[in-house]
């Protein structure tokens, strides 16, 4: 087990360092705090760049922990509300990944020590897609996702 | 006018926050309609909520939350007549901030 661990870690800051240029910034920023607007993560294309620039891992655990609420069909891709909660003790954090979006890393919620895991937004979907909820607890990542279909895209282009 | 709209209200030792933030949240993709130019980004990035001063929560925010954001949290704690802020900044560095009482 702490050999995964460790393998995991390694994977994870290799990642980092082989974004070249875009890690120096890496670096610096985003785990240094969370307050700090994670430029890199959010610029990503896809998941795990997405990851990696926000926690320096792409590893997730699913859970049953944790609940999404987001309508099955989303007539308008412009305003997609969607819930996550978690009874899981601990939680620093909540993030939602839109998969199929041009910049999957659509919000993160640090949570302080009074925080209830426990929150609501409304996202633009530009085509149906994965939501996934990753909820950081203890110092692992945690995911669950629900699919979305969407008829009409919200993110205009 | 502030660009905040607030509303918090405690039972059970809990108090439940659900916000709206007047904000184009534009992605930086979308053209002019009749200009065929694209429209810059603008969009909040960074939410700060608190309760009697104290960080409750800090949201980073892409583009792709929607226009004219919602917001809904809680936390444990908090009673009629504490203060719950909110402020945001966005990708121009334009900010705003206010709070309420706890109903």
């Amino acid at each position: 087990m702490t050999s995964m661990k460790r393998r995991i870690f390694l994977k994870g800051s290799l990642a980092t360092g082989a974004l070249g240029v875009a890690a120096s910034a890496g670096l610096i920023t985003p785990r240094a705090s969370l307050a700090a607007w994670a430029k890199d993560a959010f610029d990503a294309k896809d998941v795990n760049g997405a990851l990696s620039g926000l926690f320096g891992s792409s590893d997730l655990a699913a859970s049953d922990k944790i609940k999404i609420k987001a309508p099955d069909i989303a007539e308008n891709g412009a305003v997609v509300p969607i819930s996550v909660s978690t009874d899981m003790g601990n939680v620093e954090s909540i993030t939602i990944v839109t998969e199929k979006n041009q910049n999957p890393l659509t919000a993160s919620f640090a949570m302080g020590a009074t925080a209830i895991p426990d929150i609501s937004t409304r996202i633009k979907m530009g085509k149906t897609s994965s939501v996934i909820a990753i909820v950081k607890s203890g110092g692992k990542l945690y995911s669950t996702g629900k699919e979305v279909k969407v008829t009409i895209g919200g993110c205009g282009g | 006018m502030s660009s905040i709209k607030i509303r918090a209200s405690a039972s059970d030792g809990v108090t439940t926050v659900k916000a709206l933030i007047s904000h184009p949240m534009e992605t930086g993709t979308r053209k002019d309609a009749k200009t065929g130019e694209k429209i810059p980004a603008h969009f909040i990035q960074e939410v700060v909520c608190t309760h009697n001063g104290n960080n409750v929560m800090t949201a980073s925010w892409g583009a792709a939350i929607s226009k004219n954001p919602y917001l809904s949290f809680s936390f444990k704690g908090g009673a009629a007549g504490d203060k719950v802020g909110i402020s945001w900044v966005d990708n121009k560095g334009e900010k705003d901030s206010d709070e309420t009482e706890i109903k």
